[in-house]
């Protein structure tokens, strides 16, 4: 089965995408570039070095825009999968949602209405399990920005490794964050993963941070050979 | 031992870390053994060592289990509890002489149960998440239990410790896998 994988550029997207091509023929990547940084559906740091991540990975890419108004975001999202059906045959979406029903069902619905099939390979992953396993597989993610207490800019263009998946445990315990970051808590950016054929250099970023929030931003990077 | 039943379009297929594997978590989270057969790989065995019988959910286009009702005939001849959810429930309904019938339902839904049992009670109304694009029409005898506004969401056998729930428990209601692991029932 042909299947498009919604890509935001973070660890999960890129985890599940992992997952599908062990079982189907992932035919495209598909992204959204949200102009809203408050986006309800779309992960935005660095989803402008989305193209890099899938020129790394070798597999094409279907790239939208949305202003990234709540529930228009959707449509405009419905869009872009319909022009990945139209580019690569795909009959399914795949996503990287682990516990977000809101996620979740939305997407259901557009695949539904679109008559494709929807695959959420991470539900209800275990969040131990699943960092450790992303970790140990190879993927390469570094925090891309934090968004609630107790993260401060330290925490930005950090690398994510078994040091950090522990000292994440502590403050999902003691802050009642998600330990996975899907309440938004924090975002990635992979940088390699199993399935890339090459890797990628941040070459130059910057760091924001005010009131409790902090983007790390990658203004130039490149690939290099694994 | 617990045998969990997947549904799902093949063996080993992507929508089993979906549909299989949240329920398989929640066994193992409550220390049952536990044993995953896909429909088409079940035995005699399997059946004959199986405690408790989970089938589980597909993905929404999944209806393969459908087009081979006899693949489930076995469920008439087992004589433990069952529990078959969404996918699991309609192949408990087809074997049992019931039909489907188009309704669809992504996301929350509010679920209303409509006649006391064990298995919900002290639920009246709760939230539970959907996705599904048939309901059914109950088998003759069956006992309908709760109910959503569009349709049918849990039903039991007359007489049997067999149920079907149409919305998926893994997902914000795990209490209902795990009451139907740790009720005992008399089965005759």
């Amino acid at each position: 089965m042909k299947l498009g994988v919604l890509f935001s550029g973070g660890k999960d997207s890129a985890y599940a995408c992992w997952r599908a091509m062990q079982h189907e023929e992932v035919a495209c990547l598909v992204s959204v570039l949200s102009r809203n940084e408050e986006s309800y559906m779309f992960h935005t740091p660095n989803v402008r070095w989305v193209p890099l991540q899938a020129e790394a990975s070798g597999i094409p890419l279907v790239q939208g825009e949305t202003e990234g108004k709540q529930e228009e975001e959707l449509a405009d999202l419905q869009q872009v999968i319909r022009l990945a059906v139209e580019r690569y045959g795909i009959e399914g979406v795949v996503t990287g949602a682990l516990q977000s029903v809101y996620q979740a069902s939305r997407i259901q619905r557009i695949c539904a209405d679109l008559a494709l099939w929807c695959f959420n390979p991470l539900w209800h992953e275990d969040p131990h399990q699943y960092l450790e396993g992303l970790v140990s597989h190879g993927f390469r993610a570094v925090i891309a920005g934090v968004f609630s207490r107790p993260f401060d800019a330290s925490w930005l263009g950090r690398e994510l490794d078994r040091t950090t998946v522990r000292e994440l445990e502590g403050i999902a315990r003691t802050h009642r964050i998600t330990l996975t970051g899907e309440g938004g808590e924090y975002e990635t950016y992979i940088l390699d993963a199993p399935f890339f054929r090459k890797r990628i250099v941040v070459q130059e970023s910057e760091s924001e941070f005010r009131h409790d929030r902090g983007v790390y931003r990658i203004t130039r990077a490149a690939l290099e050979e694994k | 031992m617990i045998l969990i039943v997947d549904l799902c379009y093949r063996e080993g297929s992507l929508s089993a870390f979906e549909f299989v594997k949240p329920v398989a978590g929640i066994v193992r989270g409550n220390e049952f053994p536990l044993q995953i057969r896909h429909r088409s790989r079940l035995t005699p065995q399997d059946l004959a060592s199986a405690e408790r019988i989970i089938l589980c959910g597909t993905a929404l286009r999944d209806s393969a289990f459908a087009g081979h009702p006899q693949t489930f005939a076995w469920i008439k001849r087992v004589r433990v509890p069952v529990l078959g959810i969404c996918s699991g429930m309609q192949a408990m309904a087809l074997a049992f002489g019931g039909s489907l019938t188009p309704s669809r339902e992504i996301g929350m839904t509010e679920v209303r149960c409509t006649c006391p049992d064990p298995l919900l009670e002290g639920h009246g109304r709760f939230s539970a998440y959907e996705v599904h694009g048939a309901g059914v029409v109950p088998p003759p005898g069956f006992t309908v239990l709760a109910e959503s506004d569009r349709c049918i969401q849990a039903i039991r056998h007359p007489d049997l410790p067999f149920y079907g729930i149409l919305f998926h428990p893994e997902v914000r209601n795990e209490w209902v896998v795990e009451r139907f692991l740790t009720l005992s029932w008399r089965i005759c």
